[in-house]
Formats: C-alpha cells, structure tokens, sequence
C-alpha cells in the first residue's frame, strides 16, 4: 500500500543515481533519468571562500518559498511510462484524484502524446476512445475520479467490451484514508475502484509503487491490444501520483512493449472446416466482427470467392463489400448446408429465430436452418471468460469450433479451402457463382424501389434522408463514422461501402448514447488521416451527452452530423404499443404521438440550437425533404472547412 | 396533428368495405387519424411505407379480409389487435386509408437513387 510522506526520504539527486540508465536490452530508460546521470559532479570548494551572491542573499533576504516536492514526481514517471506506448490523446474529464499525473501530463509531458481533450462527461470520453480505435487501429486512454467518474464511463466500457474495444481506463483514487482530505475525495475513494468494471474489463490492476505501475500499464497496453480486444481498468493512487520518487535500492525501469500474436485456429480444425466448406453445395460466410483492418476484407473477399460463397454481413464492422455480387441478407442461412461463422456475436440468432409474440410473454424459438446444416465457428471471444454479464449470448453447438481470431485465421483457411475443392465440384462451384450475381442484381432493383416509397413524405423517409446526404459527400473520401437510431438500415442497402472505414459497426452493448461521443472520437481520427466524417445522429442518443459537441468545438473536430430526429425512444414506443396487446388495453398516448413516456415533443427539442450553442455550425427544423439538400451541401462546406456542423431533420419513425 | 401526409383530398374519399359482419361506408380519413392513434405507424412508418421493423402496407394494400385475419390472430412479429383495442370499423377505416396512398415514383425516375 502506498503511504504518503510529510518529507521525502532521499534526495532528487540520490534517487537519480539510483534509477536505472541502460544495460537492459527489454526495457527503456525514463528521459529524467537519462538527463539526470549525465551531468557531471560540481567540483569540491574549499569552505573558507567569502560567500557567494546567492549565499549571502540566501542568508540574509526572505527566504523564497520552499519547494513543495523534495524530487522527481512520481507522475512525472508515469508519463514517461506512457509515452513510451504512442497514445495520440487522452479524453477526460477533469477530476481532484489524478490532478497530480494531470499536472505532469500537460506541464513535464508537454500536452503531447497524449493530448488532453476535455470533455463533459466521463462517457462522453470513454466513447469517443471506443470511436477512434474503429478508425485508428490504436487505443487511447482516458483517466476518470475514482468512483464518480468512473460510475459516469461504466455504460460506455460496456459498450467497448461488447464490442471487442480496446480502451485503457485509469481512474484516480485516493486509497489511503488517514492521509486523504476528508469530505468530498473521500466520498469519492474507495477501497476497489475497478470493482465497478471489473466484470466488463479483461483486466485491471491498483499499482502500489512506481515501477509496479510500469509494468502494469505496459501490461494493461498489450492485453488490451491483444485479440479479442477489449477495455483494461487501472486505479491509480493520489499518493503514488503526487509523492516524489524514492529510493528503495531498486532502479526504475520502462518495459518494453512488444504485441502479442493473435490466437490462430488449430490447424486440424482449419483442415476439417475447409473440407466441409469445399464439399458444401451451399456454404454461407456469416460475419460480424471478423474483419479487423482492410486486409481483413480482402481475405473474406478470398475466401467467399475460391467457394462462391454467399457472404452474410451482420455489421459488427465493416467486413465485406456491399457492392460484391456475393453479399446477401440473413435469410441466406434458409437454405445453407455448411454455414461458418466468423467472430458472431451471436450464433444462436443467426440460425434461429425468437419472435416477441407468444403466449404468456414468452418468445417463440424457431430455427432458421435445415437440421442437417452444420456449423463452423471462428471466436475469440470463447478466449473471454467473464460470466455476469450475459453479453456471451445463447449457447449455439457447432460442428467444429476454434477459439481463435477469425482475421488471423483466415490466411490458413483459404489455402486449405483452395487445397480442398475437388475437382469435379470445380464447375459446380462456379455455377453458384453465376446464380449469386443474378440474384445480387434482382436484390438490388428490389432496394432501390423499396427506397421510393414515401420518398417526397414529410417528415422526411429514413431513406430520402440517408440518399441527400451520400448525394454531398460521394466525391470525398469518407467514413460514416456512426450511424444510430434505426434508419432501416439504408446506408448499408444503397451506399457503395468497400472500405474498412466505410462502416465503424455500432456501440456493441447497446447503450444508448454511444453515437455521439464515437462518431467525435472517430471524426478525431479521421481528421488526422484527412478524411470526411458523417454520422446518422439520433435525437434520443444525443440526449445522454450532448457536452461532446463541445468538444468536438473546442477541438476542431470536423463533423457532419445529419440527425435522425424522430421525436421518440422508437424501440420502446413498439414495446409498450406490444405489451399493451397483448394485454387488451389501449395504448394511453398522453397528447403525445407514442404511449406515455416514450417520445421526445412537447417541447420539441432544437438540437441545431443546441449544438450552436456549443460551437457546431448547425441547420433546422428541416421538415421537406426539399430543403434537405442545399441545407446539408452547406453543412459539408463547413465540415470541409474544418469545424463541426449538425442539420437537424424531422424524420420518419425507421 | 403535425403531420403532413401525401395523398389528395380525393383520394379521402370513403370506400365500401364489406366482410367485417355488416356493411358499411369505411371512412379513409378517420383510418388515417386511427392508423396513427393506434400505433401502426410505429412499424410501418406514416405512410405505410414499411421498414426494417414492418414491411409495407401500401400501397396495393392486402385485401381486407385477409389483413383483418392477419391483424387479429397474428403470431409473427407483429401483436394482435383484439377488438377490444382496434374495432372492425377502425381496421375498416385504416384500410381504407391504405387503399389511398398512392403508388411511388418508379425508382428509375429518381436521380438520387440512380448513382
């Protein structure tokens, strides 16, 4: 346990000597440190000398104020630490019980890498981590007060462990309780901050010295970046922050990082899911989480093409062209006889089917598969082992499953495939092909007519909503940074997505208010690269944390936010409508349009006032669908420009 | 009521629908106020147009008998109206408010859905 000191017991200079300089080929030396051995030793004086200038002003004129801190911060080390890993930046909301790692962050660190970004809300920074790792590919850290502000981040470390995110979390705790102030920061310590977490965590630590948190946070790093990838928690004492460094005979070291390799599916399990696969007559690719970067498409383009496979993306990320001949919708599963599944959230639903609509309240489980069909599964998460949180699903058995990441995997598995077609299925395979592209082009004619409905209706069509904006930003490189609240999914069935950050997936728990603060956090990470961000921005999702857009203001975070305003929480208007049903009574609507409690009017919220309040440009109530386009090709001149911009539009239900 | 809804006044004219135990003059106007009141928008969207959560109502509604079977005993996705909740004149009158959205622009006329 870290205790505090009213003194510290060495000086800087002793402690420096002690801190390790060099010799160890796996770990890296702490600058200070480096700085510090260096300097040569002032030569010895003899005593006698008359005094100095500053001896004799020392001696006789008031003493200047006495240093409050006998030596190197701790925290002053603990950004070396971090440093040492290439965080971009740190979104935070400030708090008293990590002032000290604070303060030596922007004044010894320099405010660069990483750089503080303040926020409002402690989800709000935890969602924009979760944003910009879907586009970065690289993690940033985000420190929280102990219990308050870490109780504010939960929802949204839910969402990142949901969603396979990695988010490094250190939350600011005042551990010892005869030395802490008392009132206020001992209201907000506890005994085990990460107790909060700890179940939707895959790791967390309470470092009690120096270079406890040096291996910790290199630790915390590289289990968070290891596949599957989710958020790490650490508690951070006030009183290891903020008490200099001591000598305790051990020389400080940095550990170096090195990544993990991600877990590959064993080979025999590989060369038995191939033969299934090249023997099927009608194997389906099923994914959701399966692509983690652009070579991740590239090799399902693969694989689904050496099988002329239909391809089932479920949109956990963005895993398989949209424009590809071989992208089908979920009814696909009818008719497989091999079906593989590549990091699903959830296999059980992807081959039956649970309808809200039986007797007593239950739901009614009928399969969507022939019974013969057999299944192959790719996983990671069976490497997770948490249980409380039921975010693991159904239990689906399966024919061949390999706890093992499906991108990693997938290189082994399109040569075994290749390996193992046999020749005479050769034709048939390409048959299937043939028939695949028929039915990609009749799909698409079906999309398309579907989208024409109610296209001049007002409030506008999710459809003629999701098309005015891809009209304003076809010719830019873009990246639809989120997309919330049910557009009926519009974007996926018209836009032409290709690449890996054409689509971020969603929040991964479903909590809302994740839109916002990932589409911020993923425009921050755009922005870097030179890219566009949109985002479908719903009313109810804003609403949790609408201080984000002040961030993105204050940040110059370029944005274009097209809201998908339909006044209500639309999944709960149709709960409440069915348990009202099934029990035989009206659906009171209280004056509003949905049952009591369930829309978002009277008053209708202004959110292009909001936002222009907090710094966005921003345009609306936009009710006709006419006015839609000038009103957003403004917004994305603005965006372009290099600010934030939201256009509000009153929108159908879905 | 704020919302704008795209059919002509003509086509509020009121429709004979039969096979609900008598005949009598099913009112598009009232369906319309109905359709919204009880909640079928919520699915179907403000002008039947379907989506992820229902498909399309309209327009080519099914024929009457068939949607008040459906809408009755309904085991799919969606609930069951009872006519405790929704009685055969308002299903008639929401019908007859389906029969009236009219038919959409053929997509190929559409710029923006033919890039």
């Amino acid at each position: 346990m870290t205790r505090k000191h009213p003194r510290p017991e060495v000086s800087r200079r002793k402690f420096l000597a002690g801190v390790a300089v060099a010799g160890a080929a796996t770990a890296v030396t702490p600058p200070a440190a480096q700085a510090a051995t260096t300097a040569s030793a002032p030569p010895r004086r003899p005593s006698a000398l008359p005094p100095t200038m500053q001896v004799a002003a020392a001696e006789t004129a008031t003493p200047k104020e006495l240093p409050r801190i006998g030596g190197i911060p701790g925290s002053d080390f603990m950004v070396d630490v971090i440093k040492t890993l290439d965080i971009k930046y740190l979104p935070s909301n400030p708090a008293s019980s990590f002032r000290a790692i604070h303060e030596s962050l922007i004044n010894y660190g320099g405010n660069k890498m990483p750089e503080f970004l303040t926020c409002a809300h402690e989800e709000s920074a935890v969602g924009m981590a979760h944003g910009y790792f879907k586009i970065a590919g690289k993690p940033l850290m985000t420190l929280c007060h102990g219990t308050v502000g870490l109780q504010h981040a939960a929802m949204a470390v839910y969402n990142a462990w949901c969603d396979r995110v990695p988010v490094i979390i250190v939350g600011g705790n005042d551990l010892d309780a005869a030395h802490r102030p008392p009132g206020v920061p001992t209201f907000h310590s506890a005994q085990d901050i990460n107790a909060l977490v700890r179940d939707f965590t895959k790791w967390d630590d309470t470092p009690v010295s120096l270079q406890h948190f040096a291996q910790s946070f290199v630790r915390a790093y590289k289990i968070s970046m290891t596949p599957p990838y989710g958020p790490v928690a650490m508690s951070l004492d006030a009183g290891l922050q903020q008490e200099p460094m001591r000598n305790n005979g051990e020389k400080l070291y940095i550990p170096r990082y090195v990544p993990t390799s991600p877990p590959q599916g064993d080979s025999g399990a590989v060369k038995e899911a191939a033969r299934l696969l090249a023997n099927a007559q009608n194997p389906v690719i099923v994914v959701d989480r399966a692509a983690r970067s652009e070579n991740g498409i590239r090799l399902l383009v693969q694989l689904a093409e050496a099988l002329q496979a239909q391809v089932i993306d479920q949109g956990g990320r963005m895993n398989f062209p949209k424009t590809h001949y071989l992208s089908r919708p979920p009814t696909a599963v009818n008719n497989a006889d091999v079906i593989i599944g590549l990091e699903l959230s959830d296999f059980w639903a992807t081959v039956n089917a649970w309808i809200d609509n039986g007797e007593h309240g239950i739901g009614i489980n009928t399969t969507r598969i022939k019974p013969e069909t057999k299944l192959i599964s790719i996983n990671s998460s069976e490497l997770l082992t948490k249980a409380n949180y039921q975010d693991f699903q159904r239990f689906q058995s399966v024919d061949v499953s390999m706890a093992a990441d499906a991108e990693a995997t997938l290189p082994a598995l399109i040569e075994a495939v290749k390996a193992a077609i046999p020749d005479d299925r050769k034709a048939a395979i390409e048959k299937r092909g043939e028939a695949a592209r028929k039915a990609f082009a009749e799909a698409r004619e079906r999309t398309k007519q579907a989208a024409a409905l109610a296209w001049d209706a007002s409030p506008v069509s999710t459809a003629r909503l999701v098309m005015e904006t891809w009209a304003q930003i076809k010719d830019l490189d873009w990246s639809l940074v989120a997309s919330e609240g049910n557009v009926s999914n519009w974007p996926n069935r018209l836009w032409p997505m290709e690449k890996y950050y054409h689509w971020l997936g969603r929040s991964g728990g479903y909590g809302v208010g994740y839109g916002a603060p990932a589409s911020v956090g993923a425009a921050l990470a755009n922005r870097d690269l030179g890219r566009f961000s949109v985002s479908i921005q719903s009313d109810g999702d804003l609403m949790y944390a609408p201080g984000v857009l002040w961030t993105a203001a204050r940040h110059k975070i370029p944005l274009l936010a097209v809201m998908h305003n339909n006044r209500g929480y639309h999944q709960e208007v149709m709960h409440v409508q069915r348990l009202s049903n099934f029990r035989n009574r009206v659906a009171s609507l209280g004056g509003d349009m949905g049952p009591i409690g369930t829309s978002i009017e009277n008053p209708d919220i202004e959110y292009h006032k909001l936002a222009e309040s907090m710094g966005w440009w921003a345009k609306g109530p936009i009710k006709d669908p006419a006015q839609l386009a000038p009103a957003i090709k403004e917004a994305v001149a603005v965006v372009k420009s290099g600010q934030p911009a939201l256009v509000n539009v009153w929108t159908q239900p879905r | 009521m704020r919302l704008v809804f795209g059919f002509g006044q003509a086509a509020l004219a009121a429709g004979l629908v039969l096979g609900c135990g008598s005949a009598f003059a099913a009112s598009a106007e009232k369906g319309k106020a109905a359709y919204v009141q009880h909640g079928c928008w919520q699915c179907h969207g403000l002008q039947a147009q379907g989506g992820v959560a229902g498909p399309k109502l309209a327009p080519d509604p099914m024929p009457v008998e068939t949607f008040t079977a459906f809408v009755r005993t309904t085991n799919r996705a969606m609930p069951p109206y009872s006519e405790t909740i929704l009685s055969n004149d308002d299903l008639a009158d929401i019908h007859a408010y389906l029969e009236t959205i009219p038919k959409p622009a053929d997509y190929k006329s559409i710029p923006l859905l033919n890039q």
